[in-house]
């Protein structure tokens, strides 16, 4: 009989749900949990913390999320891969081995920590020698923000968090891992799938995207036949259940709601896809032209036929750099003529701001419940029986930010009529992270693995 | 001479999604019916796209063919208000960009549309 390893997502970003963690390893057989806490603009935000408080920068959720499966992984020998660590994935590792031994499961969960991802301490020696780390979009160099830099980490692939595994790791804490890693990493452990099989290789990584984005591919936010989708309120999340050559089911565990449907995982496919022909990651490049999909049951969708090629001598880093600053306020205008109303109060504030000679680089105006996200293709909001105002600004200079969050509130008593929903405020004025995408050679990248209990 | 034609919206011949990569946005289209997929390869071109979106994206449109899910996977670059962080828009994501691309009415030949079971289009244009 053919192995098959079950690997479980249990978490599409830092903010998904708290439950699906325990409801993964509870809910029915499975191996692996992965859990992919990590986007763009979070690595700042941790690094943030961490220069506040050296022992954060961490997912801190992961540490409530482990506590609440511990028992059932403890019981089961189900492994958990994590890119919970952030900046700081030794911190959140002890963070950990604390809350493990509080639990009273002292000694009984190894715990494997990859680190080396994080190139801020190396950034000014690297660009020394020549690692110009220009902008992928604009082909700036880095040294046109290096003042300003917040964070850099550079996307690193499984073949860590596989050592990791070899030597006995039960949970693996990763800093900036590709979301995809979390579920090749088991695979490439279980099966041995060495660094060339480049087919089953990208098969791992076509699994993993299905998984990175936790109820998405099982009926969350599926656009078909969404009406008749299943009690969502008990959503499963999506399980891959993969055979040593790499060909796969997704499913979910009997008992939940959501839908695991050829539409529900094609519309996971392409989300986020860039040219479908090179998928590119740190293990492979794979081809989702190559990709098939077949239902095979209720609930269980067959994906097969994957091919991928050699990965590229490049990582992808994510430095995060400080931009300026923003604000956005917003009012409501009721019907009659509520979209009118909305237009003429931008009018007057536009104005007002012009006349205090405040300086942005960009204002931009939206009228919610009209036109904000379909823009002239949802015609002119003149029916709209209630509309959102909403204005935002950006720019460098933080006073002129500051004082147009003062020139929203005043409309309402100075402005036009039939308007309210000002009961938040004035908006907060914002610090902006932006992100610069570049790639490093990956032989300057050197990971380490370390297990602890 | 022209063959007549039914109008015929893209609602009803596609699901949808999208998301960000930067200050572009990505918009999956998926046939609803497999024999519905060379209609879209046909009339779903990088003009049409482009003309569609109009002052909503500043930049170019990129198309790719992905026949194996009966999908086309659009790029709309500088859809996104700069994207990211920096983006002031409410959907700075792109989560539903791919949703105003389903408001797209396109002109089938009638025989083509009967044949393949297209549901006319009824709303304005």
């Amino acid at each position: 009989m053919t192995r098959t390893i079950r690997v479980a997502s249990g978490q599409g970003f830092w903010g998904d749900s708290l439950d699906a963690p325990r409801q993964q390893v509870d809910g029915g057989p499975i191996d692996y949990l992965m859990l992919d806490y990590l986007a763009e603009v979070t690595m700042s935000i941790l690094q943030k913390q961490k220069e506040r408080d050296p022992a954060m920068g961490y997912a801190r959720d992961f540490i409530g999320a482990i506590e609440s499966v511990l028992p059932g992984i403890v019981e089961r020998g189900v492994k958990v891969i994590a890119n919970a660590g952030g900046v700081n994935p030794v911190a959140c590792a002890h963070a950990l081995l604390a809350a493990i031994a509080r639990a009273g499961h002292a000694g009984k969960v190894k715990i494997g920590v990859v680190t080396g991802d994080d190139l801020l301490p190396r950034l000014d020696e690297l660009l020394a020698a020549g690692h110009a780390m220009k902008n992928m979009d604009t082909g700036a160099p880095l040294s046109t923000v290096r003042s300003r830099v917040l964070s850099a980490n550079a996307y690193i692939g499984s073949t860590p968090i596989v050592q990791a595994l070899q030597q006995g790791a039960q949970i693996v804490v990763t800093g900036r891992s590709t979301d995809t890693a979390l579920t090749m990493a088991p695979l490439r452990h279980e099966f041995g799938w060495g660094a060339d099989a480049w087919n089953q290789l990208a098969a791992g990584i076509v699994a993993g995207h299905i998984l990175e984005c936790g109820a998405q591919s099982s009926g969350g936010n599926c656009l078909h036949d969404w009406r008749s989708i299943p009690d969502l309120a008990n959503v499963g999340y999506p399980i891959a259940e993969v055979q040593s050559d790499g060909t796969f089911v997704i499913t979910k565990h009997p008992n939940t709601g959501g839908r695991v449907s050829v539409p529900s995982v094609s519309e996971q496919l392409v989300y986020e896809m860039g040219d479908p022909h090179s998928y590119i990651t740190p293990d492979v490049v794979a081809d989702f032209t190559s990709i098939r999909v077949a239902a095979d049951g209720e609930n269980r969708v067959r994906v097969h036929g994957i091919t991928g090629g050699p990965a590229t001598p490049f990582l992808k880093v994510s430095i995060a750099y400080r931009a300026g600053f923003k604000a956005v306020g917003s009012l409501v205008y009721s019907w009659p003529d509520a979209m009118e109303k909305a237009e003429h109060a931008n009018r007057i504030l536009r104005e007002r701001l012009h006349r205090l000679g405040l300086r942005f680089d960009q204002v931009l105006s939206e009228f919610v419940g009209a036109n904000a996200t379909h823009g002239h293709l949802a015609g002119d909001g003149r029916a709209a029986p209630e509309v959102q105002f909403r204005i935002g600004v950006r720019g460098e200079d933080r006073a002129s930010v500051e004082r147009f969050t003062r020139e929203i509130a005043p409309l309402v008593l100075n402005g036009p009529p039939s308007v309210t929903g000002f009961a938040g405020g004035r908006p907060k004025v914002e610090e902006v992270i932006a992100y610069w995408p570049a790639l490093i050679d990956k032989r300057v990248v050197t990971t380490q693995v370390e297990v602890l209990s | 001479m022209n063959a007549p034609t039914v109008a015929v919206q893209l609602l009803d011949l596609a699901h949808t999604r999208s998301g960000d990569k930067g200050d572009m946005a990505n918009c999956g289209v998926i046939a609803l019916r497999p024999e519905w997929y060379p209609v879209l390869v046909r009339e779903l071109t990088t003009d049409r796209v482009s003309a569609h979106y109009g002052a909503l994206i500043s930049g170019r449109v990129e198309r790719f063919e992905l026949p194996n899910l009966n999908a086309l996977n659009f790029l709309l670059h500088g859809a996104l208000d700069g994207g990211g962080t920096l983006s002031l828009k409410t959907d700075a994501q792109g989560k539903v960009v791919s949703t105003a691309m389903l408001r797209m009415v396109i002109h089938v030949p009638v025989a083509e549309a009967e044949a393949l079971g297209m549901p006319a289009y009824s709303g304005r244009e």
